[in-house]
């Protein structure tokens, strides 16, 4: 299990390293979606892995062990809602530096070769 | 509070005068005379306590949980300091009332003024050096602002950036050394510091403090090497020359030695340090007086060398030369704020200050005239007036310390006498001589009020100068026994001592300084000349403007070389940095297994290769085929949120499966104003060497981050988790949150602040995609209808997407879309209920709601949907960060800290009880900023394509959707 993770996180971000290093603005968006999903799954293992144990207690007598750890879900999910508002923001700024440039290079310009 | 009255008021007045109108001058000088009169009455009331020999403290505690707290502290030195503040302050707003025109924006000006009597009276009352230097700092700040209160002229701006550069930098060694003091005494407290003189002195830090005290004393009060940026102050308007640079400001630097005095002086360092500033200053400035051209520029220069005497006097430093300096400050402030004064009349009523123009004057201004002789001769050392007793001081201190040894001191004093007169004779030579009627302007005496602050300064030099012991005495008294305590030594305020060797000297210095001006005059050409002689060529301006090209020169030099405005080289060096850095500072993991693992369950990682695969393909398509770059990536996401699913995170994966549909239908509607990249077809396309190199690099750079990321979540995962703060969570979250579901208690209670920002950064970022997108105007190749909704063998090209859906070829999905509507809204709410206690929550709720009017709008469209439905999402976030933060604030209704939640049990019929905590209000905060953020962000990309359809020029089979809302 915990390979499979770890090879997912590694896959995932070393995809987005490539995207972000490449010129064009959506290939960059991309590039910090499949980013992002490395980074969220990351910060996550950081509870460890726990497979049928979701942090949902229905009695006051609680045996902390036998838990998922909550805190790094509550932190993924906080980082989940706004990885969605930096991609609409990053989105917007893509299409109007487009319009505004006529170029979707990310320097605005296209490289003089 | 009496002590911080007197810094606050100003403050205060001049925050109110910023606010009066644009023509209020009277009101703004009323406000100002008020404040400085207060502040006058205050300073008075305080007089018996600080006469006592009491130095009067005020301490506002203002981090006390650090020790940090604001100490006033008032003794006899800073007293006297006030009330020059105070009462010069007064008589200049009162001048400036007749001096500033009606076209001038006084509320700016008066502002200025009252903020840096604020800060002035801050840096003499301080108790604490740290917040000396930030009063300090203040000062030099409202001095740029009003040197370049005209800031259309750009030697005003010039001048401005010259002094703030020189101060504010001196400033920055000042707290250098200030720190350095603190280091050595243990304390930042001016009664600390000042007892530990003795310990200071032998301290091996001791020079380096010095020096940098120095430097801030220096830059501020104008001393050579520094001295140059005191004349380019002169571009601000002449009330500001004579209050802040001549009468206090520059005052502060020797106002800050004679503060130090006790801690700092007495070595041969101190001596030469100061001294020999002071000396240089002296002399440089009373000759470059002498042949300048401009009103202000003469009183500029002779101000830098009356402050080279005062600082001479400092560095001299025998208790009868801080007697001697103390006292020429007062005098110095009193003639030379008078004599500024006068220069600004005749500046104001002839309309030139040009020494080469004006003659005659007395003929028709005989009282400003006398005015002005009466103060240029105090400038000069003339007997009875208040500049001949320090004066007299002066000679005598560089007598009795230079004695036959260093003869020198006594010389450079009398020269500088020399040169004082002559310069004052030259200041004066304006009045005389024949009436000239080729002024600019016709002049006549200035209106009865903007004359009065000269006449009461005048009429103080002359009281000082007769009866100096029962006029200045008792105030000159307090400040030196102030500032020399049991060192005070005797001294005699009288005109007149007899026939001793400062008067002979004195003398010397009369008659010299008149032949001197005479034959310079007759024989040197002094009323044309353009050059001072020799010293010209060490302009000291000259090499500020160098440094500050060469400064300039050499950081674009820098930022050429090392810097980048491109993207792509940032992010690499990014990258590298992240696989470098980490391996650097904590070295390769060690062990290995520790805990027990999971058994790779086959499912799971049938799941991962479909992700891998994903993502992998989605990085390879990105280029020419972004529509299925998306797709793609969305796969990866969704396996994302099944494995959150599968690791025991429910919250997470709903989360992560709505967002990764908002996100795409958000992308979707980007793609359409992206330029068209189509895949080159010719085969044998050969890849240029240098792009094949660039991609291996990058390549490389992305296989070993994704290595190095994949090895760290690995060396992490089979590690046994440390001890965490999650036990008190999961033992908490239903006995004191009242919920189940930790994460979501975790979310709306324990961290609710932290979820209070976040939806405050949602709703920005909305706001902002917003602004963004109203400017937006899309590229010209990407703003006509696209080529296949213009295919005329299609019927639907010829329908509004409205039409499409409710009777073309979307019929069947309009009716079960729409049908959909209201379920998924139940759905949402639903969610949204069970939160607290089962997977769900605001967030979730949120975004599924928002899907489902999505939904609508991607089926019939804009127009239809906004036809039918109201949704407002401005409102929607209004309403949910006031939600939030009024629970949150109800706390403090019942004495509890912000967002402290409060959980009701109520008994329904039928439903039993029920838990109702205030939590779940805050959750619907969440829930509609969530709404309102989606729907804002979409909408805002959805209405592009209608105004794209809108542009001119673009005919075609859009006109049915023209005719829809204008958005």
């Amino acid at each position: 299990m915990e390979i499979v993770f770890a090879i997912a996180v590694g896959v995932t971000f070393g995809s987005g390293i490539w995207l972000i290093l490449r010129p064009r603005t959506f290939q960059l968006i991309t590039g910090l979606l499949l980013m992002s999903y490395g980074v969220n799954l990351f910060i996550f293992g950081m509870g460890r892995l726990w497979v049928d144990r979701p942090p949902i207690t229905p009695h006051t007598t609680v045996d902390p062990a036998q838990f998922a750890d909550p805190l790094p879900q509550g932190l993924v999910l906080t980082a989940i809602v706004i990885g969605f508002a930096t991609t609409a923001l990053y989105l917007v700024m893509m299409i109007g530096a487009r319009g505004l440039t006529g170029s979707d290079h990310v320097d605005g310009e296209e490289p003089r070769e | 509070m009496l002590l911080a009255s007197l810094i606050l008021v100003p403050f205060a007045g001049s925050l109110l005068a910023a606010l009066m109108p644009e023509n209020a001058r009277n009101r703004e000088a009323w406000l100002a005379l008020a404040i400085a009169a207060t502040g006058l009455l205050v300073t008075g009331l305080l007089y018996p306590e600080v006469a006592a020999g009491k130095a009067l403290r005020e301490e506002i505690a203002w981090l006390p949980s650090h020790g940090l707290q604001l100490v006033l502290r008032m003794d006899g030195l800073a007293w006297v300091f006030t009330l020059l503040i105070l009462l010069i302050g007064l008589l200049v707003v009162l001048y400036a009332r007749y001096y500033m025109s009606p076209k001038d924006p006084v509320p700016r000006f008066f502002s200025f003024l009252l903020a840096f009597m604020g800060s002035m009276l801050g840096v003499v009352l301080s108790g604490n050096l740290v917040q000396l230097v930030v009063f300090w700092e203040l000062t030099s700040l409202t001095s740029f602002l009003l040197i370049a209160y005209w800031h259309h002229r750009s030697d005003a701006r010039r001048g401005a950036r010259m002094a703030f550069t020189v101060t504010a930098t001196g400033g920055l060694c000042l707290l250098a050394g200030v720190l350095v003091l603190g280091h050595i005494v243990g304390s930042y407290d001016l009664d600390e510091v000042l007892a530990a003189g003795p310990l200071i002195r032998s301290h091996e830090l001791y020079r380096v403090a010095l020096v940098l005290v120095a430097l801030g004393a220096l830059t501020k009060s104008a001393q050579f090497p520094f001295h140059f940026w005191l004349p380019h102050a002169m571009a601000a308007p002449t009330p500001v020359s004579s209050y802040l640079h001549s009468a206090t400001m520059v005052k502060a630097g020797v106002f800050l030695l004679v503060r130090l005095w006790p801690a700092l002086a007495g070595t041969a360092e101190w001596n030469w340090i100061i001294g020999g500033a002071g000396v240089c200053t002296l002399l440089i400035g009373a000759f470059i007086a002498i042949f300048q051209h401009d009103l202000k520029g003469l009183l500029a220069y002779s101000t830098i060398s009356h402050l080279g005497l005062i600082t001479v006097l400092i560095g001299i430093g025998t208790p009868l030369a801080i007697v001697a300096a103390i006292f020429h400050i007062l005098n110095h402030a009193t003639f030379k704020a008078s004599l500024f004064m006068t220069t600004g009349i005749i500046d104001h009523e002839t309309g030139t200050r040009d020494l080469r123009v004006l003659r005659g004057l007395r003929h028709q201004l005989p009282v400003t005239a006398v005015l002005a002789i009466v103060s240029s001769a105090a400038m000069a050392g003339v007997p009875l007036l208040n500049g001949f007793l320090s004066k007299e001081m002066f000679f005598a201190e560089t007598a009795l310390v230079g004695g036959d040894e260093h003869w020198w001191m006594s010389v450079a004093a009398v020269a500088m006498g020399m040169f004082s007169v002559a310069y004052s004779l030259r200041f004066i030579s304006i009045f005389f001589g024949t009436r000239a009627t080729d002024f600019p302007r016709e002049p006549h005496e200035p209106p009865r009020w903007m004359r009065f602050p000269v006449e009461l300064l005048v009429v103080l030099c002359l009281i000082v100068g007769i009866v100096p012991g029962v006029s200045i005495g008792p105030i000159l008294h307090l400040a030196v026994t102030a500032t020399l305590g049991p060192n005070t030594p005797e001294y005699d305020l009288t005109p007149w001592h007899g026939f001793n060797l400062p008067l002979l000297l004195s003398a010397i210095a009369f008659s010299g300084g008149v032949m001197l001006y005479v034959v310079l005059r007759r024989y040197f050409n002094l009323r044309e000349r353009e050059q001072v002689p020799v010293i010209y060529r060490f302009s000291g301006a000259q090499a500020y403007e160098t440094s500050m090209m060469v400064l300039t020169r050499s950081a674009q030099w820098l930022l050429q070389r090392i810097g980048t405005a491109r993207l792509q080289p940032q992010l690499l060096m990014m990258m590298l940095a992240m696989l470098a850095v980490p391996p650097l500072l904590v070295g390769m993991p060690r062990a290995w297994t520790e805990i027990p693992l999971h058994e790779p369950d086959p499912l799971f990682a049938a799941i991962w290769v479909i992700g891998c695969a994903c993502a992998v393909a989605g990085a390879w398509m990105a280029k020419y085929h972004r529509l299925a770059a998306l797709i793609l990536v969305g796969g990866t996401g969704i396996v994302t949120a099944a494995t959150f699913l599968w690791l025991s995170a429910p919250d997470l994966a709903l989360t992560q499966l709505m967002v990764e549909t908002v996100t795409t239908v958000l992308i979707l509607l980007g793609l359409r104003w992206l330029p068209p990249r189509i895949e080159p077809k010719e085969l044998h396309l050969t890849i240029p060497r240098s792009v094949w190199m660039r991609r291996s690099r990058d390549m490389l750079v992305a296989v070993a981050g994704g290595l190095g990321m994949a090895l760290l979540t690995y060396a992490v995962l089979v590690h046994p988790a440390p001890e965490t703060i999650a036990d008190f969570f999961l033992l908490r979250a239903l006995s004191e949150g009242g919920g189940s579901n930790v994460v979501n208690v975790l979310l709306v209670d324990f961290r609710s602040f932290d979820t209070l920002g976040e939806v405050t950064v949602l709703s920005i970022v909305a706001l902002t995609v917003y602004a963004l997108l109203r400017r937006f105007r899309p590229a010209a190749d990407s703003a006509s209808v696209p080529a296949q909704q213009k295919n005329a063998a299609d019927p639907a090209s010829r329908q509004t997407p409205a039409e499409q859906a409710s009777g073309g070829y979307l019929l069947v999905a309009g009716i079960y879309l729409r049908m959909l509507l209201p379920f998924i809204g139940v759905i949402a709410a639903y969610f949204f209920m069970r939160g607290h206690n089962l997977p769900g929550g605001g967030f979730v709720a949120g975004l599924i709601f928002a899907v489902a009017i999505l939904v609508q709008y991607m089926l019939a469209g804009t127009v239809w949907v906004e036809n039918h439905i109201q949704l407002r999402p401005h409102r929607w976030l209004a309403f949910g960060l006031l939600l939030a933060c009024s629970t949150g604030l109800g706390a403090w209704a019942f004495g509890h800290p912000f967002l402290t939640t409060y959980t009701a049990h109520v008994d329904w019929p039928l439903l039993g009880e029920l838990h109702l905590p205030t939590a779940f209000v805050f959750d619907l905060g969440v829930f509609a900023v969530v709404v309102g953020t989606t729907m804002l962000m979409l909408v805002a990309l959805a209405h592009q394509s209608l105004r794209a359809r809108r542009l001119p020029g673009d005919g075609g089979s859009d006109a049915g959707l023209t005719d829809g809302r204008n958005v």
